[in-house]
């Protein structure tokens, strides 16, 4: 047979062919091939197996399925309730904020809910809501320490030093202890009433209580219905001075009605109806008597 | 000239870009063949900025990661003949080097061999300024060097600064901070033809690679074929190719001639297809099997088949003598030879002090070439093979791949060349007032 001279092998590639090659030898394509096309491949399996409604049904199952089993596992259960730190009343009122009934797992406490409800009681300052060891949810509130009485249409109230209710009162003699606010108003200015009956020294003994007037200054009620009307402004300084007038010339054992010390250069004092015929008769006969500076 | 000098600083840029990005590929454009190496530069002193030449003479900078070869096609007498056939045979080469490296090339260095090279000895001399050397009077020596007219259509290949002189001193290879008044300057300058240079750029564009260097092939088959005291006492290397034979002549590590024979492998092939009535390829592989330059009384009994395929059985039958073969041979290579031995006459070779001859590329490997070019070129004739380069395949070891070696060495420790020093800061008014008058004449 004639020997057939092979052809010469020309192999050259094609200009696209060529391109090719060179844009697959590009680094970024290459890493994305390498990454980009499994994880495409993952998730579009992914997608067409959870395609079907029973198929996510199923996953859904088998995922809540082992959370619970989870969940409760016996180190995370909460078997018992301890409230310290609050007296029999109180923890009773904490203790019946729990609607839940133990055991109950610790991850369907909602801790921060539960201090939100028992912080939002009346009698509770501050609570720490925690589940400590042994499997208890513990509480430890601070109670509210009340520092006066307030007396609203609605009843006597106690009130901290914050302004804050700190519960309610049935009756004034349960309470002596307390000094007793009236007024709107009041809560911002718990410590400036504080502040009057603690600077009410002498007088504090016929003292009654505290009424805020037009949610802007105080007027001091004394026993007898007497009034002394404390300025807007320093009203401890316009207090010490009626004192001070009081132990000098004992302006308060007499007939006076009202002590008006709102404009405190120019002190004014009400006489009752009598005291003004008195003083008018007395006047008339000569005996008269300066009271003020 | 100037515009030479932008398109080389733009070369550099690229090549300092490709640098650092890691991975450049040297591409060597013959006649018979074009390889494709693919070199990244990962070395220990890479980042490191040393002066001077690095550890192992600089190779250890870098690592052959991808080698390729492919017959070459369009290319003749080292010039791209037939783009869209050369741009074929680059793409095939670079393409499978790639492959291989598993990286993809954006910048290129390449050589070539033919373009009628031109030798230039240039020299110039300038005042120093102050009274020490500095880099500014560097540039400005090197500018001011007359250059010849070289022509318009011939392009400037390589400007070498070869020497420095102070005042009375000659020799300086870096006359940075010296003391002295006079600085001279010996340039040697290679100029080509500007068409090849330009069709070799739009051939590499086309490929959708960017030229990041380009060298003549003489030059860097001297860098990589000579030992270090061949280059520093004067040797001329020979690089036998396919289509062109190129000289380069070294001397204290730098190379001081150049030029080319038009005649190489190709035209012995050529002689022998001629000769014997046969195809090229059928020539070519004779060439390479049997092939010889001496002739010996054994050869007369050694017959070659040399077949055919005209199915005529006597034609189909035909032997030939291997005394024969090199009777055809012979007169060919010795032309080469002799050619090349009148232009080193010419280049007055036989004054240097070492005239050491080192013959390299694949042609180097006839057998007894050796004893042929010492009759021919003189006694110290040897045989070059290319530095051995990391990674380098076995197969691309050869005298063949001497250029391609060279490249990637002068890729790594580029010489000097005068367009890496600042333009002279004088001349630079005048130039940029009439590229701004240019410019305006341009857009309005």
């Amino acid at each position: 047979m004639r020997p057939v001279t092979r052809p010469i092998r020309d192999p050259a590639p094609s200009k696209w062919g060529y391109r090719w090659q060179r844009w697959m030898l590009t680094p970024g394509v290459r890493t994305g091939l390498r990454l980009g096309v499994p994880a495409l491949i993952i998730a579009a399996i992914a997608g067409g197996w959870s395609m079907n409604a029973s198929n996510r049904a199923l996953l859904a199952e088998r995922i809540s399925a082992a959370q619970q089993a989870f969940q409760e596992r016996p180190q995370f259960m909460v078997s018992g309730l301890a409230v310290s730190g609050a007296d029999e009343e109180l923890a009773d009122a904490v203790a019946s904020l729990m609607d839940t009934e133990f055991p109950v797992s610790s991850f369907d406490l909602d801790l921060n809910k539960l201090r939100d409800d028992v912080v939002a009681l009346d009698a509770v300052a501050e609570a720490r809501v925690r589940v400590g060891d042994a499997g208890a949810l513990e509480i430890n509130v601070t109670p509210r320490v009340p520092v006066a009485i307030w007396r609203t249409p609605d009843g006597l109230r106690m009130i901290d030093a914050e302004g804050v209710f700190a519960g309610d009162l049935a009756a004034r003699v349960d309470r002596l202890d307390l000094p007793l606010i009236g007024g709107e108003g009041v809560q911002g200015h718990i410590d400036e009433a504080l502040t009057l009956f603690r600077s009410a020294g002498p007088i504090a003994d016929r003292m009654r209580g505290l009424v805020r007037v037009s949610g802007r200054r105080w007027n001091m009620v004394l026993e007898d219905g007497q009034q002394l009307l404390l300025p807007a402004d320093a009203p401890v300084e316009a207090l010490d001075r009626i004192i001070a007038l009081h132990e000098a010339q004992d302006l308060l054992d007499r007939d006076v009605a009202i002590v008006d010390m709102r404009m405190p250069q120019r002190p004014t004092v009400r006489m009752n109806q009598e005291a003004v015929a008195a003083t008018r008769n007395a006047a008339t006969t000569g005996r008269i008597q300066q009271v003020g500076q | 000239m100037r515009d030479l000098y932008e398109t080389q600083r733009a070369m550099r840029n690229v090549r300092k870009a490709a640098m650092q990005r890691g991975v450049i590929a040297i591409l060597d454009v013959g006649t018979s063949k074009i390889a494709c190496l693919v070199l990244r530069f990962d070395g220990p002193d890479r980042l490191g900025d040393n002066d001077g030449v690095g550890s192992l003479a600089g190779q250890s900078r870098f690592r052959v990661i991808g080698a390729a070869t492919t017959r070459s096609r369009g290319v003749r007498f080292g010039e791209i003949d037939a783009m869209q056939e050369t741009e074929r045979a680059i793409r095939t080469a670079v393409q499978a080097a790639q492959k291989m490296a598993e990286v993809r090339v954006d910048h290129v260095i390449a050589c070539f061999a033919g373009a009628r090279p031109r030798s230039y000895g240039l020299d110039g001399s300038v005042d120093v300024a102050d009274n020490f050397v500095t880099e500014g009077d560097i540039g400005r020596v090197l500018a001011a060097c007359d250059v010849p007219d070289f022509g318009e259509d011939r392009d400037v290949l390589h400007a070498q600064p070869v020497n420095f002189a102070l005042d009375h001193r000659s020799g300086l290879a870096d006359p940075r901070g010296q003391m002295g008044s006079t600085l001279a300057t010996d340039l040697h300058l290679l100029t080509v033809d500007a068409t090849a240079i330009r069709n070799l750029f739009f051939c590499i564009k086309r490929c959708d690679l960017e030229l990041a260097g380009i060298a003549s092939s003489a030059y860097v088959s001297g860098v990589s074929s000579l030992v270090e005291d061949e280059q520093e006492l004067g040797a001329a290397c020979i690089d036998m190719g396919g289509g062109s034979t190129s000289l380069s002549v070294f001397m204290k590590k730098h190379m001081i001639y150049s030029d080319a024979v038009r005649m190489g492998g190709d035209h012995v092939t050529g002689d022998i297809s001629m000769g014997l009535q046969v195809p090229m390829q059928t020539a070519e592989r004779i060439k390479t099997f049997y092939g010889g330059v001496v002739a010996t009384g054994m050869d007369d009994r050694e017959m070659i088949e040399i077949g055919g395929d005209t199915g005529d059985w006597e034609r189909d039958r035909r032997t030939v003598s291997r005394a024969e073969l090199i009777g055809i041979m012979r007169p060919r290579i010795e032309e080469i030879l002799e050619e090349v031995r009148a232009r080193l006459d010419a280049a007055g070779f036989e004054y240097l002090p070492s005239q050491q001859i080192v013959l390299t590329g694949g042609g180097s490997q006839i057998p007894g070439l050796d004893g042929l070019a010492a009759k021919i070129l003189g006694q110290q004739v040897r045989l070059g093979r290319p530095l051995r380069v990391q990674g380098l395949p076995q197969a691309a070891t050869g005298p063949a791949f001497s250029s391609s070696v060279g490249l990637a060495l002068f890729a790594a420790n580029p010489q000097d060349e005068w367009w890496d020093f600042d333009v002279p800061a004088e001349t630079y008014p005048a130039r940029s007032l009439k590229r701004a008058v240019k410019w305006f004449r341009d857009n309005w």
